[in-house]
């Protein structure tokens, strides 16, 4: 693993009109690693996510992304950048395709993963390219939601709760896919409420409360530091 | 002479012939206000105006220029998206995080400024514009006559309202259409420049109304009122079919320009509502509109 920084964020404020929901983030993701935050409900974990793309009404701080800030760049800056998302609630399009959903997102650099891969990796995305996106269980669109951002060449993934509401058999089956991306060199920062999963799938946890970090733990720590780490998270 | 359900047949295709003629306006101008309805929420009041616009340019490069139909029926929609592009930019775009009434009283006042200046203009009696030689005969189809010129609008309405029916439901920018249309900012996420295809959309909307206004130019007089008496109707069928609805916006134009068209012959009085009786009816049973999603 090499110690080169791809995503530093310093000092991330964030607000959704009047209320002040990230007071001063403070984290970084290097090349290769998996690392999560962790967090309450309601903690702003996924506001992080949204700000890092420039999807909240109003940040302030630092994004540094591949030595380039992003905190005053639209959206598509940060897509183009190399930067894929996949939103909380999956944000599979009702009106296309599965197929369509899937080649959606525009190819941003080169080395993304071939449909071929993608669908060696995701069968039932190939048997079902003609349905409605959103005619798929729920496991499904969460791959699709994956799968669609792995063709475009984006080498830093941000994933918000992937495992949220799904089964067990279907949370094993995408921590295998997260297992399968890490060993293709993505690089991923994962917000998860399943502590257990993120203990298995990261290098690196963030601990945060109210908007900010308030630890970091590497998952080596992390047994040692379980019963602590329980309380903290309310779990 | 042949009789159909006690009316001379000429006379009832006659009528069904302008009901399509009249379909064809409907559909293409219903067409733009649901692609922009669509993706930008905006309820465009300056479509009619547009329209006219579109007619007064194919007028103008003819009159001043010397540039002819054939032309005009390429650079008209051109010029009038391009200047579509502009109002977007400069004036609408600044609607889109208010409620949805800005946009509509800002096109509103838009279609009041555009009619006020062409009736300035050129008053509002308009000028006449005559369409190309070739298409000027009538074509005797056993049945009726037809003149060429209405059977050429026909064919380019169908044309042009297929394409962007294939446009929108099977390509590649179709789909991104799409997906702006339900999540704009996780579209932007993935890297596409919406506000950029925002506008464009606008201007393809208003080219459309701009490409009927060429059509319409040889076939009505073309005057600063054209538009406004058209749109009434054009908002009727976008509301039949159900806002943002293509297909549904196509089908509902042809089908109630042949509704109207035979109301005509039936019971001439009714022709002028009937579009709207239909709407009521519709609104109703499916207040979603024939092909709308339900909300
Ligand atoms: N669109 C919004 N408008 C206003 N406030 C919001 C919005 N989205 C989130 N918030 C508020 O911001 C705070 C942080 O929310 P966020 O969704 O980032 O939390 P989270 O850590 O992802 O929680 P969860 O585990 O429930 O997903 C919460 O208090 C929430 O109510
Ligand atoms: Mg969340």
């Amino acid at each position: 693993m090499s110690d080169a920084s791809m995503l530093n964020v310093r000092g991330l404020n964030a607000w959704y009109d009047e209320s002040h929901v990230l007071h001063g983030m403070d984290f970084e993701v290097r090349e290769g690693e998996c690392v999560t935050l962790l967090g309450r409900n309601g903690a702003g974990k996924s506001t992080t996510l949204k700000a890092i793309m420039g999807l909240v009404p109003k940040r302030a701080g630092s994004v540094m992304f591949r030595g380039r800030e992003l905190i005053a760049a639209r959206p598509d800056v940060a897509g183009r950048a190399g930067i894929g998302f996949c939103p909380e609630d999956r944000g599979i399009f009702a009106g296309l395709s599965v197929e369509e959903n899937l080649m959606l997102p525009p190819v941003v650099a080169p080395g993304g993963m071939s449909v071929a891969d993608i669908h060696t990796l995701f069968p039932n995305l190939a048997e079902r390219a003609k349905s409605a996106g959103t005619k798929l269980s729920g496991g499904e669109q969460q791959m699709l939601a994956i799968a669609r951002i792995l063709r475009t060449g984006a080498k830093l993934l941000l994933l918000d709760e992937p495992t949220e509401g799904l089964a067990p058999v279907i949370v094993q089956q995408i921590g295998r896919m997260i297992g399968e991306i890490k060993r293709r060199g993505f690089t991923v920062l994962l917000v998860e409420q399943n502590f257990h999963f993120a203990s298995r799938m990261a290098d690196r946890h963030y601990l945060v409360e109210h908007g900010q970090v308030v630890d970091m733990i590497p998952n080596h720590e992390l047994p040692t530091r379980a019963d602590s780490l329980h309380r903290r998270l309310g779990i | 002479m042949m009789m159909i359900f006690g009316k001379p047949a000429p006379l009832l295709f006659g009528q069904l012939l302008l009901g399509i003629i009249n379909g064809s306006f409907y559909a293409m101008l219903s067409l733009g206000l649901a692609i922009i309805f669509g993706l930008l929420r905006v309820i465009n009041f300056a479509h009619g105006a547009l329209f006219m616009v579109g007619a007064f340019v194919t007028w103008g490069l003819l009159h001043y220029l010397g540039i002819d139909y054939w032309v005009a029926l390429f650079a008209a929609p051109l010029i009038v998206g391009a200047f579509g592009l502009l109002l977007e930019r400069g004036l609408i775009r600044f609607t889109y995080k208010l409620d949805i009434l800005y946009g509509l009283l800002l096109t509103f006042g838009l279609a009041l400024v555009l009619e006020g200046l062409f009736t300035n203009g050129f008053g509002s009696s308009g000028v006449s514009y005559n369409g190309p030689d070739i298409l000027s005969g009538t074509l005797d189809l056993g049945f009726m006559f037809l003149p060429v010129y209405r059977g050429f609008v026909i064919v380019a309405a169908a044309l042009v309202c297929f394409a962007v029916w294939f446009t929108i439901e099977r390509t590649r920018l179709g789909a991104l259409l799409r997906a702006a249309t339900e999540n704009p900012s996780l579209v932007q996420a993935f890297g596409v420049n919406v506000p950029r295809l925002v506008a464009l959309t606008f201007a393809g909307g208003v080219a459309l109304a701009g490409f009927a206004g060429v059509l319409a130019a040889p076939l009505y007089s073309v005057n600063p009122n054209m538009g406004s008496d058209l749109i009434n109707t054009v908002f009727a069928v976008v509301v039949i079919g159900g806002m943002g609805s293509i297909g549904g916006a196509i089908l509902t134009g042809f089908g109630l320009g042949v509704i109207q068209g035979f109301t005509e012959v039936f019971y001439p009085p009714a022709s002028s509502v009937v579009v709207f009786a239909v709407m009521a009816i519709v609104l109703l049973a499916r207040p979603a509109g024939l092909f709308g999603k339900a909300a």
